[in-house]
């Protein structure tokens, strides 16, 4: 076979093969096509057995822990920015992490937000949520903060102001944890539920951490309850104008100039706070402020 | 021809120093692993731990040092497990098949010396390749957050205990060798393995079950196998976590015993052999 | 008295063979055979006679069923022992990997020399074998021929007493085997026992001092060439020249084979000078009469077809 003969050769041998891989590539395409209906099944965690899975990890299980991890993020992720509800998956695959991990903390304390979160931000399971936190303190009795995560799902989201500041006290038992806890817990047993103690719990349960999405929710809910607070003492005012002028006011303008502020209030992204037609204040529209109310407490205005 | 010195006189012919035989075979041993491309498996190592580098920081925010370490000890200790079985299970019959074994065993050496050298050469290669990978690792680690800590002493602890892993299965996949082919070889080997990893299942197991005579067969099972769950503290070693001292010489001396019972026994399989 | 260089005392060797391995073949039996240092010693049978399994016997690689075997006095259970043998196995296949200078750099490292005097001996004995420019390309790459000369250089790197060769002709070109037959040659110039099986009688006739002939595992025959094979003359046989070929008594021109003008016809001995006078009778001009020796050849295929009446290769039915 000459020379030129044989590059010849490879090359027409070289553009059979890509004709053919091409045609199977569209042969594949019209298969799927006609298999995609099936496909559309709910989603599921065909291995669903943390031990199971520990067993067929062959000892590589933190490796497998890490590998879960990422998928239980990635789906928390999906699912939020689909704005969906259904975090059906989500408890598997955190309870699935911790059993292969029991000391990869950062799926505790980032697991029990994403389970805590009411919908469409979370699964809505709190008590999932407190689950986790106990198991992470069975497995590592040094994370002091998984505890005070404990009280602030109970104080934040059911309302058990007990159960909270008993949280707050066995954070408080670790040496390492800082004095804050115990102040926290002796607060919440005092006056649970006003505003200036769900700052206070917002503010440390957040404060340590790094990740910009978690300061980012603690930041939108200390704005909320700052201007919660702002409101109420509007309110006060907005009161007290009626009870003076025989009518509301209109607008912080108008309390400005009867002296009874001495500038215009601002909400916590700088917009002037409105007042509505019966007094009550609020926040402008514009404003990105999201505020959620906490129920009040029989001994609370 | 020039005529040839008679062996009495001039060099002093016979053997060299005592226990230095295994020790020629042992870098031949080597030397056949090199030349036979097996460091190449460093370059697939290496991309891994670079890829993994590169990406661990968009794919798991916070927890990027562990899921290098996880990841890299975890690729060690296959990367090894691989070469273990796959090398070992041919030290033997392959000098059999090729029959390279003729002429090597018409020198003054013995069988058991000839074993002993072959198993020293392949772990000396795992020694070489792992410690490389090991090098790999620690660069990963330093380009993923630019710092090592404290607790990261327990990484050059995982790895040791990887190696000693790996010295009781290149013990069993030699022992195979001398008597069977590659592939049963392998299959035993694999099979031994993974039995010994869920030895403390098989235990409980029999526990369980709460039958005195299951109890006891499954608890000799349990002594009689290589328990490799021993071996890994590669969830220790990622979370920093310190190692007791005494597990370490436990450990040590667990898998010397062992791998010198497992060597005896095939040097006495090996030394009435027949050769093909 | 000199120790010999080996002594083989009623050597035995079974092979269980059929599936359930409880049939017994016996490859080799009962040798017994002494071959004294200095000797070029031939061992001569047909496939599966069992030479090579004799060689391995003695190498070590398989074990004795019965029987002992010394060498140069030393049992062949010794490893010290293989400090004095060299042994070039059939077909030799070496480390592919490793260069010539390497390899036998490796087989030097086991008999304790200097760095110095390992390194002189590898090069002396690579020149010796003509393999001094190959020495650093890869064993994987030598032809045939080539290996086979890497084999004799590892056998003898050591200056051994007794070396052994397991047919160290098979499949050299004739160039090869002349330099195989001189290393055999020279070997036995230094006092050098060389033990060798092979096929080539030819070679066994020229090279030997005595050979053994092994068939169906049993030793048939020992003994010097020269002297096995005059054990008697078979006939004469009369080379002559006829102008007529109706010329010829009967009686001989049907046994009479020619080749151009000549003829030649074997008679026994007996009747040699009846028939030399009734072919002068006939007018024919006698040219040559030779005795017909038996060759080692004809020795040896009488032993073989002996061979074939019993049953070949023995089997013995363990109950």
């Amino acid at each position: 076979m000459s020379a030129a003969s044989q590059f010849w050769r490879s090359w027409a041998a070289v553009v059979a093969a890509s004709v053919l891989f091409a045609a199977i590539a569209m042969l594949q395409v019209r298969i799927d096509a006609q298999t995609r209906p099936v496909a559309q099944q709910k989603e599921e965690l065909v291995l669903s057995s943390g031990p199971m899975l520990q067993k067929i990890s062959l000892g590589y299980d933190s490796l497998l822990a890490d590998i879960y991890w990422t998928r239980a993020v990635q789906y928390y992720g999906g699912k939020l920015h689909d704005l969906s509800r259904d975090y059906s998956l989500l408890p598997g695959l955190l309870d699935i992490t911790t059993t292969l991990d029991p000391h990869l903390l950062v799926a505790y304390r980032f697991g029990a937000i994403f389970l805590s979160e009411p919908p469409p931000s979370g699964a809505g399971r709190v008590d999932l949520a407190i689950q986790l936190e106990e198991r992470g303190i069975k497995a590592n009795p040094d994370a002091w903060d998984l505890d005070a995560n404990r009280g602030f799902l109970y104080y934040w989201h059911l309302k058990d102001y007990a159960k909270a500041s008993a949280a707050y006290l066995d954070a408080a038992k670790n040496p390492k944890a800082p004095h804050t806890m115990r102040m926290m817990a002796a607060r919440i047993t005092e006056k649970g539920g006003d505003l200036d103690t769900s700052m206070a719990i917002w503010a440390q349960y957040f404060t340590s951490s790094k990740d910009p999405r978690v300061l980012k929710t603690a930041r939108d809910h200390i704005e909320g309850l700052q201007a919660l607070k702002d409101e109420r003492a509007i309110d006060a005012l907005s009161q007290q104008y009626h009870a003076g002028f025989g009518k509301y006011p209109t607008s912080t303008k108008e309390l400005r100039d009867a002296g009874m502020l001495s500038g215009i209030p601002l909400d916590p992204t700088g917009i002037p706070y409105i007042i509505g037609p019966d007094g009550k204040s609020g926040l402008d529209p514009t404003s990105s402020v999201i505020v959620e109310i906490p129920p009040k407490l029989p001994n609370e205005k | 021809m020039s005529s040839m010195a008679s062996p009495a006189a001039g060099s002093a012919i016979g053997r060299p120093v005592a226990g230095a035989i295994p020790g020629v075979v042992a870098v031949n041993t080597f030397r056949e692993a090199v030349r036979d491309r097996i460091l190449y498996n460093l370059i697939f190592f290496a991309l891994l731990m670079m890829g993994a580098a590169i990406l661990v920081g968009q794919i798991s925010i916070g927890i990027e040092r562990l899921v290098i370490i996880n990841l890299g000890l975890s690729a060690i200790s296959i990367f090894g497990l691989i070469m273990a079985i796959f090398i070992g299970v041919s030290l033997v019959s392959k000098e059999i098949e090729k029959r390279t074994l003729y002429s090597l065993l018409s020198k003054p050496i013995r069988r058991w010396e000839f074993l002993l050298g072959r198993y020293t050469g392949l772990l000396l290669t795992l020694v070489v390749n792992t410690s490389l990978m090991t090098v790999g690792l620690a660069g990963a680690l330093l380009y993923v957050s630019r710092h090592f800590e404290r607790g990261d002493a327990s990484i050059l602890l995982a790895v040791y205990f990887i190696l000693l892993q790996l010295a009781l299965v290149t013990a069993i996949a030699l022992f195979f060798s001398c008597f069977s082919t590659p592939v049963l070889s392998t299959l035993y080997t694999i099979g031994i393995y993974v039995a010994g990893v869920f030895a403390n299942d098989i235990h409980a197991i029999g526990q369980f079950t709460r039958n005195p005579a299951m109890e006891a067969v499954t608890r000799v099972i349990y002594y009689l196998l290589p328990n490799f769950h021993n071996f890994n503290i590669i969830a220790v070693a990622s979370h920093g976590e310190a190692v007791p001292f005494s597990l370490i010489w436990q450990n040590t001396i667990y898998a010397a015993l062992y791998a010198a019972v497992v060597l005896i026994a095939a040097a006495a399989v090996f030394s009435r052999r027949n050769l093909k | 008295m000199t120790i010999p260089a080996i002594e083989i005392e009623g050597l035995t060797k079974d092979y269980a063979t059929g599936f359930w391995r409880k049939r017994m073949r016996r490859s080799l039996d009962n040798l017994t055979l002494l071959v004294e240092e200095g000797e070029v010693f031939g061992f001569l049978g047909p496939n599966g006679a069992g030479k090579t399994t004799t060689i391995k016997l003695l190498m070590g690689l398989i074990f004795p069923t019965a029987g002992t075997a010394r060498i140069r006095g030393q049992s062949i259970e010794d490893v010290r022992m293989h400090r004095e043998i060299g042994f070039l196995p059939e077909q030799p296949y070496f480390y592919d990997y490793l260069t010539a200078r390497e390899l036998l750099d490796y087989y030097a490292r086991f008999f304790g020399y200097s760095t110095g005097e390992r390194r002189e001996r590898v090069n002396r004995f690579l020149e010796q074998v003509g393999l001094a420019s190959a020495g650093d390309t890869q064993l994987r790459k030598f032809s045939k021929g080539m290996l086979q000369r890497v084999g004799i250089a590892q056998a003898i790197l050591h200056d051994p007493q007794v070396i052994f060769l397991d047919e160290p002709m098979s499949g050299l070109d004739p160039v090869g085997r002349r330099e195989v037959r001189d290393i055999i040659l020279a070997l036995k110039q230094q006092g050098r026992t060389v033990f060798f099986s092979t096929h080539i009688l030819s070679d066994a006739e020229m090279l030997c001092d005595r050979v053994a002939v092994l068939v169906g595992g049993k030793l048939r025959g020992v003994g010097a060439p020269g002297d096995i094979v005059s054990m008697e003359i078979q006939g004469m046989e009369i080379l002559f020249e006829a102008s007529h070929a109706e010329a010829l008594p009967r009686s001989f021109a049907g046994r009479a084979t020619q080749i151009g003008g000549r003829f030649r016809i074997e008679v026994p001995e007996a009747e040699l000078y009846d028939s030399l006078e009734r072919l002068r009778g006939c007018g024919a001009r006698i040219l040559s009469v030779t005795p017909i020796r038996p060759t080692l050849e004809d020795y040896f295929f009488g032993l073989v077809d002996h061979g074939k009446t019993d049953r070949l290769p023995e089997e013995v039915t363990v109950r």
